[in-house]
């Protein structure tokens, strides 16, 4: 394997707040290499989003990255950088795109405008060389009319021209890190299918490492080469989609999996997970998964599992303990039945 | 445990309406929204949200009316409900036209007929703690006798899956999945016969969306509920629907039962919206129809079948672009609207 892109190790963000600390990201570590595309799937409240935003170092007080989170890109640490190196980052060697492209465009400047911006920013690029650039980037996402579409306001776009346009915005620059955040949740299902593959196209085309944060796991499975499965701000799982996918060790990827209505086929009955998501504001002690978890037992109460590892590692006692992998989701599902 | 809301509830059942023939059945409905412009808001023009929508939805059973944004499957619910009336078209609830009803026809009506909606954060009064928006309901239809009304509300919410004590909380203190419960509570208070659910797992988490299904699905069985089941979500439609409708741009384009829609989808935008949704188990060796191009705005939309501009269908023609098909009826029981078929 060639030297990850991006390396991001114990990356904790806390946000201090008068009501006590809310750990959103507690020690998350993963790498992303040219040309990969790492899946991060979490519900809400996992911490995905802010460990995207941490590393544009997007958070705002009362947020903080933690003493001791280390980030870099290729062989420069991130957290140690000031704010006019983190502004020649952002937009230019990483770039974000977010779930709702109508309010991360500005509805007062032209689509046009505010592609050749970055370029004009880190690129010093002329009006007239911007202009052209931008009219480039809206064909290469497959806007037709390029031209004359450059002078049309974000309002006179659809929904998807629209995530096309922001896409397009994110690559101007030629990044080589593309973090896109729940980027088809807002689109129907038809458009998304377009955008995905679109995202795929470029991502080969261009060579860049791309982080995709889906609540989705059939977008995920779909796209992704290598998978982090987060729960209460942490990594339970990782591995190449295909063992996430086909075999899960962590309980909580394992119960996510068989909660997930399928298109393929209809389901006697969906498995559930019992209780709700936890809250940022108190994770439970011990696994943070317990409450929740079929397998749990004393010493997942009390002590907290590490994640062995990175390429292929499950956060659970069940990895040193294997025997008590038994019952599990199916004895859970026999039980709500009677 | 057959608990007062049961007994109740198939009292009335028995006592209300005939019991043969469709629940709900829909004839030609349309509705068109003005585009008011200017000073004097004059008409520029009319979304036509609804174009010539016609099924039946039979008792106990879950009809699912799926399509993306802008289809007019939001709308369908709500004219069923008499939320909204209809520019042209019908609705016969349990063999009266609905139109017919007076103010007390359609109050007696509105505890017949519940909704139930998407947002769980945005549908309840955060002033109001669940059991007084529970109590209020019960007071509203007159179906609070005095005294039992704190048993009814503990029965609801036990139904639903929640804690007789949860009544003197306020919905900030619960879940997302919990305040849909919520939700189903106060449409099923009125012990309604009829429940349009429109979107109503889509906001919460892939965990906590299947406990809400399973619910619903429960609900149904115990107090013989019929479901229309408007959602954009084809992987939840297969987990609990017996028949589809889908639209496009204000028209069924097929309507049939599930597992067969699913098996082999008959209307190409059907087999595109199908072969669009990922699917964990599928990997990323499926073959997908791309469809060109986006959907028409329902304020213009293209003259023929409504879908003829995206329609990947190899034999598309003039009649395509010129005639509007019909919806109409197949073998097998199975509806579509497409003159390639």
């Amino acid at each position: 394997m060639s030297a990850p892109l991006l390396r991001v190790e114990n990356l904790r963000t806390y946000f201090h707040t008068a009501e006590g600390v809310v750990r959103a990201v507690d020690g998350v570590s993963f790498t992303l290499g040219p040309g990969e595309t790492l899946g991060i799937v979490g519900e809400s409240g996992c911490g995905k989003t802010v460990a995207c935003l941490s590393i544009l170092r997007l958070i705002d007080p009362p947020g903080r990255i933690e003493p001791d989170s280390r980030i870099s890109l290729r062989d420069r640490d991130l957290t140690a950088a000031s704010e006019g190196e983190m502004r020649s980052v952002r937009g230019n060697e990483i770039s974000m795109i977010f779930q709702e492209p109508m309010t991360s465009l500005n509805p007062v400047w032209t689509i046009g405008d505010q592609i050749a911006e970055a370029l004009r920013t880190h690129r010093s690029a002329r009006p007239a060389e911007a202009r052209r650039r931008a009219a480039e980037m809206l064909r290469l996402v497959g806007i037709p009319n390029p031209e004359q579409r450059l002078d049309e306001y974000p309002h006179q776009f659809s929904g998807g021209m629209r995530q096309r346009a922001m896409i397009a915005m994110a690559l101007a620059c030629d990044p080589s890190v593309l973090i896109a955040d729940e980027p088809t949740t807002a689109l129907d299902v038809t458009i998304q299918a377009e955008i995905l593959d679109l995202l795929a196209r470029l991502q080969e085309q261009l060579g860049m490492g791309l982080i995709f944060v889906s609540h989705d796991l059939g977008i995920i499975a779909q796209i992704a080469d290598r998978v982090i499965v987060m729960y209460a701000g942490q990594v339970v799982e990782s591995g190449t989609a295909d063992e996430l996918f086909g075999r899960p060790r962590h309980p909580y990827s394992e119960g996510l999996l068989r909660a997930t209505p399928r298109v393929g086929r209809r389901m006697r009955r969906l498995s559930v997970i019992p209780g709700s998501v936890a809250s940022p504001k108190r994770w439970p002690p011990g696994c943070r998964f317990h409450p929740r978890c079929p397998y749990a037992w004393s010493r997942c109460r009390e002590d907290v599992p590490p994640l062995p590892g990175e390429a292929r590692a499950s956060r659970c006692w069940l990895e040193e303990e294997p025997a008590r992998r038994t019952g599990g989701w199916d004895e859970l599902a026999l039980a709500e039945d009677h | 445990m057959a608990s007062d809301i049961d007994r109740r509830a198939s009292a009335e059942r028995s006592a209300a309406g005939t019991t043969h023939g469709p629940l709900v059945l829909v004839e030609g409905l349309v509705k068109h929204f003005p585009i008011r412009t200017g000073l004097l808001g004059r008409e520029a023009g009319r979304v036509h949200a609804v174009d010539g929508v016609s099924f039946e939805i039979q008792r106990g059973e879950t009809l699912a009316l799926v399509g993306e944004s802008g289809c007019g499957k939001t709308t369908t619910g709500r004219l069923l409900l008499w939320l909204l009336e209809p520019t042209a078209g019908r609705v016969v609830f349990d063999g009266q036209d609905v139109s017919s009803f007076d103010r007390l026809g359609l109050r007696a009506f509105r505890r017949r007929a519940q909704i139930i909606f998407q947002d769980p954060f945005g549908s309840l009064n955060p002033r109001m703690t669940v059991g007084s928006v529970l109590r209020e309901v019960l007071q509203v239809h007159g179906i609070a006798r005095r005294g039992t009304a704190e048993r009814q509300i503990s029965e609801l919410l036990d139904a639903v899956g929640l804690h007789a004590d949860d009544a003197s909380k306020y919905p900030h203190e619960f879940s997302g999945g919990q305040r849909q419960r919520i939700g189903i509570a106060r449409a099923l208070a009125v012990q309604p016969e009829f429940v349009v659910a429109d979107e109503p797992v889509s906001a919460l988490d892939v965990s906590v969306q299947a406990q809400v299904l399973n619910l619903l699905v429960d609900l149904q069985r115990r107090f013989s509920l019929t479901y229309l089941f408007i959602t954009h979500d084809l992987s939840v439609v297969r987990q609990i629907a017996d028949r589809v409708a889908v639209m496009y741009l204000g028209r069924v384009v097929e309507l049939r039962d599930c597992e067969a829609l699913f098996q082999g989808p008959l209307h190409p935008y059907t087999q595109a919206l199908l072969s669009a949704v990922p699917d964990p188990e599928a990997g990323t060796d499926r073959q997908r129809i791309a469809l060109s191009g986006e959907v028409a705005s329902p304020a213009n939309p293209p003259p023929g079948c409504p879908f003829h501009p995206r329609c990947p269908h190899p034999g598309k023609d003039e009649t395509c672009s010129c005639v509007v098909p019909p919806l109409r009826a197949l073998n097998g029981g199975a509806q579509a609207a497409c003159h390639k078929i």
